[in-house]
């Protein structure tokens, strides 16, 4: 096979279709590819396992995600149950079947559609096929809602890929996340699908109605309830930090994210400066609302009471926040790339994600709109840091020391000031 | 008086075969031969014809640009070969040794009386000029200009890289003569650096400024320690000379001689008994490649240590400024699954199923493989950990890339040589070829600033 792989890409060496056979021989070997220039070894990380190391901190992500959505579908047929137990209530082959079929096709639907047009565009540009798709195929499926109609989910992501990254140049110069931009695609193209209380739980648009009454199940975020003005709800802290809540398919496990988290700062691939400044960012911001609820400077009947009156640290337990913490806001990308601005950039991700999260009056949810914006604004943190760099070098020339030419024949030291 | 200069950002890369601490002689060489590659930016123009008789320390060519800047011969005997590349350009000069060799005997120089001028025109015409490197740009020093200071690296750091503590031995007045003549051409400081445990010949030294240095590569690299000790700013120019080549300088100096010996390591895991040779500049590299013997017939052998070493055979011949000589494995050969399976016997700098981070001691025996394919820059703040300098490397190789002027002299491309981005080359993600980044930048700054 390793031969026969080998003859083939050397036949197919400088023609169209080279991109799209290497990426597939590469995927299964890695190449042979030897030095040429510069350093004669080099360290054994690629992109690839790069990107796989992501994947792999996703993938408890997507499991509880199946698990969640039959969990979700059938708790709101037959009301949540009294006791709950793990095996008996959870994972069970009900439930994984229910969110198999559901959760899945969107799955192959976000790599087929994304994968296709990479592989399109390679061959097009005649450059290999780059693996930023690999993460953001897999993202997508988990920050969407799992009734999310399989149709819009493909323009959106022909949208994304196309707009999004590939008119940039593809992989390393887009400059915002494509998964982000997928999602704000269908979120700003489909609002009436997208927003309200119907579309997170399995059914809930197809008016299933719950046992024993007529009434249609609704499947409410804990944010969405709490921007109707309420400030009680039904689900425990526990079921919001495990998950056990309706939202998008992969980000209501804040455990399995927080996790997921510590295997990316371990394995040292997303970084820990953005992580914990945008946690700071968005406690801030917690602590700022509950101080003006604290100071009663905003009446009880006001629409942004019952988000406002939440409790500041478990805005990280619900909603996106905690997902989008850990695994948008480290896109390396789109981020910062200087390490000082990556504690700017992920502290105003947390603080701008709460502010928005707050006052949406669409929907309730503000981070995918925070870090899209800090996107946007990574480059001109960049800027600022690193003129601060240059202006420490600017400095260290007005002292420098140049020293005549010989053919000048001008031996005495001259302190040029500049 | 001594500074110390601890580095912390940086990786050791630990490789099996190590040169052993035994120094053999190397058979003499029946070829020599001068690669003008090693000469960056130098066009020759050749004084001898094809065919003529050579003394060792005898000019072979000049530089173009200065008439006074002389190449020598580093063996006496015939010139037989002039081997030349696409449009002429001269690739080679190839020396047919004689049995008995005959120097050029130039006037001893008293380096304790001599003034900067005659200094300056001896190494030119003795052929000693070309060793002193400078910085910005990374070439031959330029003698027009007066550098601000003279730096000196003798703590090895790099990969199976000569110890210079070993190859200094008993050099002692070779040395001093050197940093005396050498003292005289700067009015600044003339800063040497040794390894905070060692005991280095250099550490004896009179006229010198001495700096402790402790910690992983590239806190070794002369680079690191310029941006460390005194960085240069736009318009000043710093020498960099190797210890090794003091050694030469001294005793051009001391007897009015080119000696052209050199004690080199040979490494590597390819090479049987990897120990240390004593050969000359340009002698051929099977002369002592083959004394220790090679375990397999396909390897990468390289002039230099395996970070900025350039690509060679073993017919190829010692580098000019080289004094290691490194035989890796090839690694052209496909790995099943490789992008995500555990991998214990490579080197990372991430924890990415990676377990290198568990035994930082351990020694491995990396092959020539890429280990991935190129890619455009993605990862960030992955450079920064291993690159102990006050610069931003990947905005610095972006706009090195973009080719923007303004950018590359603000970022601080006037403080940095190739060598410098060897390590961050090493641990790319993308698989960008950096030092070549590096080159071409420093090539247009050069041409078009001058």
């Amino acid at each position: 096979m390793k031969e026969k792989l080998h003859q083939i890409k050397e036949k197919y060496k400088g023609k169209k279709m080279a991109p799209a056979f290497n990426a597939i021989h590469t995927f299964l070997y890695s190449p042979n590819e030897t030095t040429h220039s510069g350093s004669h070894v080099r360290s054994a990380d690629d992109l690839k396992r790069t990107m796989n190391t992501v994947i792999m901190a996703l993938v408890p992500c997507l499991l509880f995600g199946i698990f969640n959505a039959g969990y979700q579908h059938y708790s709101a047929i037959n009301g949540f149950p009294a006791e709950f137990s793990l095996f008996e209530h959870f994972l069970t082959w009900e439930n994984f079947w229910l969110g198999a079929i559901t959760v899945l096709p969107i799955v192959i639907v976000s790599y087929g559609v994304g994968l296709a047009i990479e592989f399109i565009f390679a061959v097009i540009k005649g450059h290999e096929v780059e693996e930023g798709y690999l993460v953001t195929g897999m993202l997508v499926p988990l920050i969407v809602p799992v009734d999310t109609p399989l149709w819009m989910l493909a323009v959106a992501v022909a949208f994304g890929v196309v707009i999004g990254k590939e008119v940039f140049g593809g992989t390393g110069m887009n400059i915002l996340n494509p998964a982000l931009t997928i999602r704000a695609f269908l979120f700003f193209a489909y609002p009436t699908w997208m927003s309200g209380d119907k579309v997170w739980v399995h059914g809930a648009k197809d008016g299933i109605t719950q046992a024993g009454s007529a009434d249609a199940i609704s499947g409410e975020t804990v944010l969405g309830y709490l921007a109707q003005g309420n400030t009680e709800f039904t689900y425990s802290l526990s079921d919001m930090f495990y998950g056990f809540i309706p939202g998008s398919v992969g980000e209501t496990s804040t455990l399995l994210i927080l996790l997921g988290g510590l295997f990316l700062i371990f394995s040292k691939i997303a970084s820990w400066r953005i992580m914990l400044s945008a946690v700071i960012g968005s406690l801030a911001m917690g602590l700022i609302f509950n101080g003006i609820v604290a100071a009663e400077w905003i009446p009880e009947y006001s629409k942004f009471y019952g988000l406002m009156n939440f409790e500041y640290w478990q805005h990280l337990l619900v909603g996106g926040l905690a997902f989008g913490i850990v695994f948008m806001a480290t896109d390396p990308v789109t981020g910062s790339q200087t390490n000082r601005g990556k504690w700017i950039y992920g502290f105003l991700i947390g603080f701008m994600s709460v502010m928005i999260r707050v006052f949406n009056p669409g929907y309730p949810e503000g981070v995918f709109l925070a870090i899209l914006l800090m996107n946007v604004f990574a480059p001109t943190i960049d800027h600022y840091v690193v003129r601060g760099n240059i202006k420490r070098r600017m400095k260290r020339l007005k002292t420098a020391t140049i020293h005549p030419k010989v053919t000048d024949g001008v031996e005495a030291l001259k302190t040029e000031t500049v | 008086m001594s500074k110390d200069i601890r580095i912390k950002k940086g990786l050791n890369i630990n490789l099996i075969g190590a040169a052993e601490q035994t120094t053999s002689k190397a058979v003499l060489s029946n070829v020599y031969a001068l690669n003008l590659d090693d000469f960056h930016g130098i066009t020759p123009k050749m004084f001898v014809k094809q065919g003529a008789e050579v003394k060792a320390g005898e000019p072979l060519f000049f530089n173009k640009n200065r008439e006074d800047m002389l190449f020598v011969s580093p063996v006496s005997g015939e010139l037989v070969e002039i081997v030349r590349g696409a449009r002429r350009k001269i690739l080679t000069l190839k020396i047919l040794a004689d049995k008995t060799q005959e120097y050029v005997n130039h006037k001893i120089v008293d380096v304790e009386k001599s003034d900067a001028e005659s200094i300056r025109s001896f190494l030119l015409q003795s052929g000693g000029w070309p060793f002193i490197k400078q910085r910005p740009y990374d070439i031959i020093a330029n003698p027009e200009a007066t550098p601000k200071a003279i730096f000196i690296s003798g703590y090895t750091t790099a990969p199976l890289a000569a110890d210079a503590n070993y190859v200094l031995n008993g050099k002692e007045a070779e040395l001093q003569a050197a940093i005396t003549a050498l003292g005289k051409l700067t009015p600044g400081k003339v800063h040497v650096s040794v390894g905070s445990e060692s005991n280095s010949p250099l550490e004896k030294l009179d006229g010198i400024t001495l700096h402790k240095v402790s910690g992983p590569h590239p806190a070794g690299l002369v680079g690191t320690q310029i941006n460390k000790i005194d960085p240069i700013n736009k318009g000043e120019v710093a020498w960099t000379i190797t210890p090794q080549d003091l050694v030469i300088l001294g005793e051009l100096f001391l007897t009015g001689k080119f000696n052209a010996e050199r004690t080199i390591a040979l490494g590597g895991s390819i090479v049987k008994a990897p120990k240390y040779y004593t050969t000359k500049i340009g002698a051929e590299i099977s002369t002592f490649l083959y004394a220790s013997g090679v375990n397999e017939d396909k390897f990468r052998l390289i002039n230099g240590d395996v970070l900025t070493g350039s690509k060679t055979h073993p017919e190829g011949y010692l580098g000019f400024y080289n004094n290691t000589v490194t035989a890796i494995p090839e690694g052209d050969d496909y790995e099943f699954f490789g992008w995500n399976k555990p991998i214990f016997n490579k080197i990372s700098s991430t924890r990415a199923l990676t377990f290198s981070w568990m035994q930082p001691n351990k020694k491995y025996d990396l092959d020539t493989n890429t280990n991935g394919e190129h890619r455009a820059f993605v990862v960030t703040g992955r450079y920064e950990d291993v690159f102990p300098l006050d610069i931003y490397p990947l905005q610095l190789l972006k706009a090195c890339m973009v080719k923007d002027l303004d950018e590359m002299e603000q970022l601080g491309l006037y403080e940095v040589a190739p060598e410098d981005f060897s390590l961050t080359e090493f641990i790319c993600i993308s698989k960008q070829p950096h030092q070549q980044i590096i080159r071409e930048g420093l090539d247009l700054l050069h041409q078009e600033i001058g």
